[in-house]
């Protein structure tokens, strides 16, 4: 995508905040929805990040009204659309599938919803090659949508849901159909899109790594609840839980005790750098990343821990290596590889020693979820 | 030496394809031969008698007589019009139909499908003699409408075209229920949530998006139920009463009453070319492949 060229301009669109308060929705037992509050605010970009079946998607129906909740408030700036139908929403969405029409070519697609709003024929042929240039398809107008590749379907349904300016963009997972490669750049150009048009943006991903690229702001959900809302470098580095700190990124959990102020790991005291969540038990986060290889008689200002080596995987681009500690718990370690590390990788079996920053000793609540 | 080896196998791998085809074809034969024997021989019998005269000879006098005799014209009249009418009603009663199964779950939608089915297989005679019998003067419907106050008299809905156009829609529903229940089924609901996300209102998506995905299939079921209509005989027969004439009662009447086998197998032949003729304009515009449940 070229180069955001807006820079200092105004947006393209007037952006809305949305406001979720206690929505829920049951089918049969099952809270889909279980008391969701949420705030997003104007013109940012939030994803809902969760496991299949965690409600992220009823969420974003909710949103666009294709699902009744049972209960609760839902207002675009100031006004309440809870009951609104979807059709009178004005907001825009890209679904997984696309759902471009295939009785029409692409400029019958994305001037749609022009024809719907009686855009006037000349300004709407106008809007829709904008819309189109927009997303890098100008010239592809007379299109069939059985002609184009999935990653052109996918920009079509992307110009498709911006032509009406709407000020809220609604996303269900429109990467997912994608191979990485392709996926990988759309996630930028998303992002940039973003920037650019500055609608508020609700993206629903179960891929933790694309929810980390794109967003301003994640939400964890399970089980119908959000478990956290933060930036990704906070909910990469201080997750509020052990499902946050299991679902974004590889870690291993370790068992520690709490003594006064002291945070032992066995005998010995971890020296920490981040603030003790105020709970009962506490694990120890290890991501494989931050965690490095020492020397024996390393006197690094790091926690130290003895292990064994017990499997070391060439992954190309690392290295990953798996060490059993002295009470038995396993542990995952990543480095990375340049010339000449490889013939230095500990063998199996071999004593390691293992150093961890105290920066890098995340200690988070220890209960389950 | 191992380039012997390899082109043993090159010979041995060709055979195992070609007896592969031709076991395939083995499959295939008796069904050929059937078509051969019921279909391509006949209608090449057809023809060839078509074109014998009276006198035994060749002879376009079968072709001449339709031409120059008017009943011949209203006779082909008739069978377009009742063709149409009962293809436009089925239209009208059986869109609407498919479209309720196709909203309604799947297990019930089944359920309902097998009711619409259930005419398929009871006999043609015994439904078309069923509707002589609720049809006529004294019958069950002229019974039900006096004493409900629809109308003061027996009417004559039976012997005239009425009767058979009831008696056809019937039978011919199925055929169009089918295919636009098929085609229905294979929108994607996707489509008509992204065109309410664009906009459209409910009506406003079902005209813009859903009508238009499911007239492949109602193009395919309208004219199955046309072309059946266009040779149709036993319903016009027994509930026509003699006012409605079809190509397929002037065949009969010619080989019964006037055995004459030329101006019948004349009349056959028109009536397989004009259906040809329709089919092959039609699949210009719609895939015909559908109309038998195939490719979609």
């Amino acid at each position: 995508m070229a180069r955001d060229t807006t820079e200092g301009r105004p947006k393209l669109t007037q952006a809305l905040p949305i406001t979720i308060r206690n929505v829920t929705k049951k089918y049969g037992a099952v809270h889909a929805l279980d008391d969701v509050s949420l705030d997003v605010q104007s013109g940012e970009f939030l994803t809902l990040l969760g496991p299949s079946g965690s409600g992220k998607t009823t969420l974003l129906m909710v949103l666009a009204g294709f699902t009744r909740p049972d209960n609760g408030s839902l207002k675009f700036g100031p006004d309440e659309v809870i009951r609104k139908a979807p059709h009178l929403r004005d907001v825009g969405m890209v679904f997984q599938n696309y759902a471009l029409f295939p009785h029409m070519t692409v400029s019958g697609n994305v001037g749609y919803p022009l024809r719907l709003r009686k855009v006037p024929k000349p300004e709407a042929a106008a809007r829709i090659e904008r819309a189109l240039d927009t997303v890098q398809l100008g010239g592809y107008g007379d299109r069939r949508i059985d002609q184009l590749s999935g990653g052109q379907k996918q920009r079509v349904a992307l110009a498709r849901s911006i032509v009406f300016e709407p000020r809220i963009l609604l996303m269900d997972e429109p990467l997912s159909a994608l191979d990485k490669k392709l996926r990988d750049r759309m996630q930028i150009e998303l992002r940039h899109l973003h920037e650019k048009l500055g609608m508020t943006t609700v993206y629903v991903t179960h891929d933790q790594r694309e929810a980390l690229t794109m967003s301003d702001r994640i939400a964890v959900v399970n089980h119908g609840k959000i478990m956290q809302l933060a930036t990704p470098q906070q909910l990469y580095d201080s997750p509020a839980n052990r499902f946050v700190a299991d679902f974004i990124g590889d870690s291993t959990f370790l068992p520690v005790t709490r003594k006064g102020s002291q945070v032992l790991y066995g005998d010995t005291v971890l020296m920490h750098s981040g603030a003790l969540p105020d709970t009962p038990t506490l694990a120890l986060m290890v991501r494989p990343e931050r965690l490095r290889l020492a020397g024996a008689d390393s006197a690094d200002n790091a926690n130290i821990f003895h292990a064994t080596a017990s499997e070391v995987v060439y992954q190309g681009d690392s290295y990953l290596m798996y060490a059993r500690l002295s009470d038995g718990s396993e542990i995952s370690l990543r480095g990375s590889i340049r010339g000449g590390t490889v013939t230095g990788l500990p063998a199996v079996g071999d004593p390691v020693t293992l150093a961890l920053d105290p920066a890098d000793t995340i200690l988070i609540d220890g209960g389950d979820h | 030496m191992a380039m012997t080896a390899t082109d043993t196998n090159r010979a041995g791998l060709r055979r195992d394809g070609h007896l592969e085809k031709l076991k395939l074809f083995g499959l295939s034969s008796p069904a050929l031969l059937m078509v051969l024997v019921i279909l391509v021989i006949p209608v090449g019998w057809l023809f060839y008698v078509s074109f014998v005269g009276a006198d035994g000879q060749f002879s376009l006098e079968n072709y001449a007589r339709m031409i120059k005799r008017k009943s011949y014209f209203r006779i082909f009249m008739t069978t377009f019009q009742v063709s149409l009418l009962t293809t436009g009603i089925c239209i009208v009663i059986g869109y609407p139909l498919a479209y309720f199964l196709s909203q309604l779950p799947s297990r019930l939608a089944n359920l309902c499908l097998i009711t619409v089915l259930l005419p398929f297989w009871t006999s043609l005679l015994v439904r078309t003699y069923a509707w002589l019998v609720l049809l006529q003067k004294k019958g069950l419907v002229n019974d039900w409408a006096i004493s409900l106050g629809l109308w003061d008299e027996p009417i004559k809905i039976v012997h005239n075209m009425t009767g058979t156009l009831i008696g056809m829609v019937h039978i011919m529903l199925p055929f169009l229920i089918l295919p636009v229940y098929n085609a229905m089924k294979a929108i994607d609901r996707d489509y008509l949530k992204a065109a309410s996300n664009l906009g459209a209102s409910p009506r406003k998506a079902f005209w813009t998006v859903f009508f238009p995905l499911s007239t492949p299939g109602l193009f395919a079921g309208s004219l199955m139920v046309f072309v059946l209509c266009l040779g149709f005989f036993v319903t016009p027969a027994v509930l026509g009463g003699g006012k409605v004439i079809m190509v397929s009662m002037k065949i009969v009447s010619n080989i019964e009453l006037f055995v004459n086998w030329g101006a019948a197998s004349a009349l056959g032949v028109v009536l397989l070319v004009l259906t040809m003729a329709i089919l092959w304009i039609a699949s210009r515009f719609v895939n015909l492949a559908a109309m038998t449940g195939g490719g979609h």
